[in-house]
């Protein structure tokens, strides 16, 4: 994905309410040496942009802009690759129109 | 250690939950209903189209109060390509009835005043609360939740599952599967703002009259989609959405799609100078009847997306939802009625009356759509759009090609891209599935 592209998603979530859970992810990445195509998927996949690849060629997760969708917990739970939950409740996105 | 006991707990507080919640109150049932957003309508997502006959079965008055934004006069279909699109729209002055069919409604909002609705009833209604877990005994019947609340166990003699697209309670404790990547779709929406008389002029709108654009073609890249834009009092929600198996093999971004959407040359003059509020994301249910999980058990029911109750043919979901939640409740009501126990004996009731409602019959009607549309995704969302821009295109221009030449060249174009046995073949594939 272009750099572009990826601007413009976080353009879109400035626009997004969310109360976040601080050092409370509700997403976790399962540590791994290479990433398996299910989680290099979600680079594109998450329509928040939430998964980014390090220097060191693992994929992570930052969950502050999640919308909370469920897509990658379609792909990637399935195979172990992440541990998907909802965020507490109260926090997370907060849909102002939805 | 289970401290307060309810006839019946809802889990959620979306289309589903609610029309349950008010259903189960009204009938006199001691009711909890628990979301984890910090009203009813802040974590849920639609288009969105209400449609009134599903909902004036729970309150059969809502024009007088609810939070609607326009009613349907005018529905456009679009076949899209690069640079077209080919439209079949249908206008009727007669949409403009006392008790109009269809609204445009904003979730967040509506779905508050359906909230309120819930608790007027009696229903004890408690947000920002996250389910985590669903209490059984040993013998796996359901019998109440854990939250994350302190001392957060409640004890009900049934659990309504209204949990939502991705629920997660069910899935956890076994009662269905995480739905399949192949039948649910991801959606991304934006809300555009515009001044009321600006949307009235570019829809030709007067009034709260509405319209509504559903688009397919080139704009799902070959992936099975459709593009969306409904008109709303002052704003335009806007959004795309394709199979999640989909997105996978292609590597596309949903921001991308949307982005080239709103650029496609039938959809910018639309929404120029439109301030954008909200960016949100949703899966669809998509796979229709096949993908429809068992629905019952001892000690719950799950009703709504978290049924996989959607039609995506005809793009409903929320009247799904709404009918499978009172139906629910009433087949609950009804057993509490008798003093019965809530089996799963019993709660096969609510199949049985959800099986002779519209919501089977529909689903059953379509059970072969969403296969033939998944597989042939190419030739559906890419090759047949891009052939009959082609053909309307070569139909219009006038260049002095004698027009049995023009029709000729239309004709090979369709034989070269899909062959005759193709065409013949798509053609009764798509007229089985509609059957």
């Amino acid at each position: 994905m272009s750099a572009d592209a990826a601007t413009r998603v976080e353009d879109k979530l400035y626009l997004n309410r969310y109360l976040v859970d601080a050092g409370r992810a509700h997403i976790k990445v399962r540590p791994h040496a290479k990433p398996s195509p299910q989680l290099l998927s979600l680079l594109n996949v998450c329509p928040a942009h939430c998964y980014e690849m390090n220097s060191a060629g693992q994929v992570e997760i930052t969950t502050d802009g999640c919308v909370e969708c469920g897509t990658c917990r379609i792909i990637a739970e399935p195979s172990g690759d992440i541990e998907w939950n909802y965020p507490r409740g109260g926090y997370g996105v907060l849909f102002k129109f939805g | 250690m289970i401290e307060e006991r309810f006839d019946a707990i809802v889990v959620g507080a979306g289309m589903a939950g609610n029309a349950a919640a008010l259903t189960l109150a009204k009938r006199g049932l001691k009711v909890l209903q628990l979301e984890r957003g910090e009203y009813s309508g802040s974590k849920n997502v639609q288009g969105a189209i209400l449609y009134s006959d599903m909902l004036e079965k729970l309150v059969p008055d809502f024009r007088e109060d609810a939070p609607l934004e326009r009613h349907l006069i005018e529905q456009r279909f679009w076949m899209m390509d690069e640079s077209s699109h080919t439209g079949l729209h249908y206008r009727s002055d007669e949409f403009n009835e006392e008790r109009p069919n269809r609204y445009t409604i904003i979730r967040a909002q509506f779905d508050k005043w359906f909230s309120k609705k819930v608790r007027e009833a009696g229903a004890v209604v408690l947000c920002e609360t996250t389910v985590v877990e669903l209490l059984q005994d040993a013998y796996g019947k359901v019998i109440g939740v854990r939250t994350d609340r302190k001392s957060g166990q409640v004890g009900a003699d049934v659990v309504v599952l209204a949990e939502g697209v991705s629920g997660l309670l069910g899935t956890r404790a076994g009662l269905r599967k995480t739905p399949d990547k192949n039948n649910v779709a991801l959606a991304v929406k934006e809300m555009h703002f515009l001044p009321q008389e600006t949307l009235e002029a570019r829809f030709n709108l007067r009034g709260d009259e509405g319209a509504v654009i559903e688009a397919v073609g080139t704009i799902s890249e070959g992936m099975t989609g459709m593009g969306f834009i409904y008109t709303n009092k002052e704003s335009i929600s806007l959004g795309i959405g394709c199979l999640v198996a989909d997105f996978e093999k292609t590597g596309q971004t949903p921001y991308g799609l949307l982005e080239k959407f709103k650029q496609h040359p039938s959809v910018a003059a639309l929404i120029a100078g439109s301030e954008v509020k909200e960016y949100a994301a949703h899966l669809i249910p998509e796979g229709g009847f096949k993908a429809i999980p068992q629905l019952y058990g001892d000690g719950w029911v799950v009703v709504g997306d978290a049924a996989q109750l959607n039609n995506a043919v005809h793009r409903e979901g929320s009247n799904l939802a709404m009918t499978s939640g009172r139906l629910a409740a009433e087949a609950i009501f009804q057993i509490k009625s008798r003093r019965d126990p809530m089996t799963k004996e019993n709660l096969a009731l609510y199949k049985k009356m959800l099986d002779e409602s519209f919501v089977m019959k529909d689903l059953k009607k379509y059970r072969d759509m969403p296969d033939l549309l998944h597989i042939q995704a190419q030739n559906f969302f890419l090759t047949y759009p891009q052939l009959v821009s082609k053909a309307m295109t070569n139909f219009l221009r006038v260049d002095g090609t004698p027009k049995l030449e023009k029709e000729k060249t239309t004709f090979r174009s369709f034989l070269a891209a899909r062959s005759l046995t193709g065409l013949v073949g798509d053609a009764v594939r798509l007229a089985r599935a509609w059957r």
